[in-house]
């Protein structure tokens, strides 16, 4: 009896493919798959945007995938800073698009859904882009780690250097949805624990375009300090329609509650001089953070790098050394809890640690943007005032409300 | 009574004043918007985008030709205008027999065209302008900044008189019987088509010109137009949408009542308008000062 000779074909070819996908059959479907998820064309797209992308891509060229064997591949999408919107986006990815991993995610409404979506499907987010420390408070998961920086650190480092030099009464500019919340939150946290008191609070659309109104009535409350718990396009038009209606002038000063180095780069530094901000990585601060930065700016019209993307980077390394050392990637909360065990070490951010809560641990920095003669070349925009080690600017764990925490 | 409304009369005044200048700038983008619909029954959604135009206009003739804001207010609206005939002749002309959607759908297209490519180009964060006539007067209630009146001033002088030309002039009598009657018009011997392109031309210019007025205001930056075109969508139609008074009336007070809402409730001056609009689409759906037609 002889086999058909197609029937012999298909036997050899399904032999071949048995035994070549042996290597690659560990990873879910065979592919590492990498999805930045984040603000592409609105008030927050020059935070992270298009950069975060190049910034993962970086990231994957520069862990050597392709060499160790691993196939990566990474994919981007504008959320439009709409958690319906991102949602969509994160359930397609994931369900469809055989994604493994959700990066970046700025927008903290946007933020908070996708963390519910990773955490029912087990797979995995690491925020880089967003801010609301609920996402390793009370809505914490077993599947987010929350990057570079959070509305915690922010209260901790501008918010008590604002009172420090006596700032004591505040008035609260917030953008209305989840993110001016908890900072503005966390924020009169800081305040009233270092005596200060907060004489109002004035709750602003989101995103706004003329803020006059709000800031006729923050100069009417005479609070010493107006906190402007806002990002992006947002605190740059109120910074620069406050310089308008003589606010500073008036003896007023603004506590830019997260300002990033775009946002100083929009206003110019004759208007921006002499903010204070919070930020946990400066394209300038070392060899490290210089040759990524050069290299980004390359790629990236000439722009320097926030910590948002910078913060992609990052994550996006150490999620490929978990991965690597585990040879799979399919179970999500697993390879988080391998990413928590292992130290994190990269040129951009030193070493760190991944808390049990998810919060990624590192030293944050509270920068004074220079004056305009103090600049010496493009970009040159921050002197260091401080370094808040990591212990002090991150919410302790004593106080945490996440339940992975026990106590 | 001020006691009673929870604020204090300083506050109250100043939101006033500040609701003026919104007003303003809504004034002016609605006229554009009416006189071109009024005119040409076309839907010019590229509005927002054309104003975008005018504000980068300015800031790219400032910071790549040295050019002074107060030349950039009298050129940049002509050369935005001439932008605008040219598309009026290469693409809207073709469109004047069909249905208004056809029109909507162009300039919604352009729109989303012209605002990507400025996207692409200068980021979305925005750039940088310097306020030409910084300082202002303390009025005793508030802090008035010298720019913003001159907002104020600057917007209802260009609103007046393009209103007394059109209803008070020899040249606004012809539009307004070219809109109604173009084939008797053109019968009399006038180039209507030529007038139509020009009529397309001086309402983007007076977008443009909202455009410069607001860059060193607000940003300069390529979502600015798509913001505020919807607001100015909802007073035009609140206004009318062909009347030429009914929105420079309708533009100043809905300033006025969203700046008030600031004070009052501000999570909902964003929607104050279109609740207004709602409102008054029940009750008269020709708009305040519009005719059924």
């Amino acid at each position: 009896m002889s086999f058909k000779p197609g029937f012999t074909k298909a036997a050899l070819a399904a032999a071949f493919a048995l035994v070549s996908s042996g290597a690659s059959a560990q990873y879910s479907d065979g592919v590492i798959k990498l999805g930045v998820l984040n603000d592409m064309s609105g008030l927050y797209a020059d935070i992270t945007g298009t950069g975060s992308l190049w910034a993962a891509r970086k990231a994957v060229e520069d862990f050597g995938a392709k060499a160790k064997g691993l196939n990566v591949e990474v994919i981007g999408a504008d959320h439009q800073n709409k958690p319906d919107i991102g949602s969509n986006i994160a359930r397609q990815w994931i369900d469809i698009d055989k994604v493994d991993v959700i990066l970046d995610v700025g927008t903290s409404s946007v933020a908070l859904a996708i963390n519910q979506i990773v955490k029912d499907k087990n797979k995995i987010m690491l925020n880089s882009g967003g801010a609301t420390s609920d996402l390793t408070g009370k809505a914490c998961t077993p599947n987010t780690i929350h990057w570079t920086y959070d509305t915690v650190a922010l209260a901790n480092g501008t918010g008590k250097a604002a009172i420090k030099t006596g700032g004591d009464t505040w008035f609260f500019l917030t953008a209305d949805y989840a993110f001016g919340h908890a900072l503005e939150r966390d924020v009169e946290a800081v305040v009233t624990s270092n005596g200060g008191k907060v004489v109002g609070k004035v709750r602003h659309p989101f995103p706004g375009q003329d803020f006059s109104s709000f800031l006729l009535q923050a100069q009417a409350s005479k609070a010493k300090v107006i906190g402007l718990a806002n990002a992006g396009g947002d605190t740059v038009n109120a910074i620069k329609q406050a310089a308008e209606f003589g606010i500073t002038k008036g003896g007023q000063s603004l506590a830019g509650l997260l300002v990033f180095i775009s946002d100083i780069h929009s206003l110019g530094l004759p208007t921006a001089q002499g903010l204070l901000l919070t930020e946990s990585f400066y394209w300038d601060a070392n060899e490290g953070t210089r040759n990524f930065s050069k290299a980004f700016a390359a790629g990236n019209k000439g722009r320097m790098p926030t910590m948002a993307q910078a913060g992609v980077y990052s994550a996006t390394m150490h999620y490929l050394k978990a991965v690597h050392e585990m040879k799979s990637d399919g179970d999500g909360a697993k390879v988080v809890e391998k990413m928590k065990a292992m130290p994190t070490d990269d040129p951009l951010f030193g070493k760190g640690t991944v808390r049990i809560d998810g919060r990624k641990m590192h030293d944050v920095f509270l920068f004074e943007v220079k004056k305009p003669s103090e600049s010496k070349y493009p970009w040159d925009y921050y002197k260091l005032r401080a370094t808040v080690p990591a212990n002090e600017a991150f919410r302790p764990l004593a106080q945490s409300e996440c339940y992975l925490v026990k106590k | 009574m001020f006691e009673l409304l929870g604020i204090p009369p300083q506050a109250f005044f100043g939101q006033l004043l500040l609701g003026l200048i919104n007003g303003a700038f809504y004034a002016l983008l609605s006229l554009g918007l009416a006189v071109i619909f009024g005119l040409l029954n076309v839907i010019n959604f590229t509005h927002g985008a054309q104003y975008m135009m005018g504000a980068f206009g300015a800031w790219m003739l400032l910071n790549w030709l040295g050019v002074p804001f107060w030349v950039s207010l009298v050129v940049v609206p002509i050369l935005v205008g001439i932008f605008g005939m040219v598309l009026e002749r290469l693409f809207l002309k073709k469109l004047y027999h069909l249905d208004h959607l056809y029109g909507l759908l162009l300039t919604f297209g352009m729109a989303l065209i012209i605002e990507g490519l400025y996207r692409r180009q200068f980021g979305s964060s925005g750039q940088p302008f310097e306020n030409p006539i910084p300082g202002g007067i303390n009025l005793g209630f508030m802090f008035l900044p010298y720019y913003r009146a001159f907002i104020i001033a600057a917007s209802l002088v260009v609103c007046l008189a393009t209103w007394y030309m059109i209803e008070r002039t020899k040249l606004g009598s012809y539009l307004r019987a070219a809109t109604e009657r173009p084939d008797l018009v053109q019968a009399m011997g006038i180039n209507v088509p030529r007038m139509v392109t020009l009529t397309y031309g001086f309402g983007v210019g007076l977008a443009a010109l909202g455009g410069v007025l607001a860059a060193p205001a607000y940003q300069v930056n390529p979502t600015m137009g798509a913001n505020l075109i919807i607001v100015v969508f909802a007073v035009v139609v609140i206004g009318g949408m062909g009347s030429i008074l009914g929105s420079i009336l309708t533009g100043f007070g809905l300033g006025i009542i969203e700046g008030l809402t600031k004070v009052f409730y501000p999570q909902g001056s964003a929607i104050v308008i279109f609740v207004i609009m709602a409102i008054v689409l029940m009750i008269k759906p020709a708009g305040l000062f519009g005719k059924q037609k």
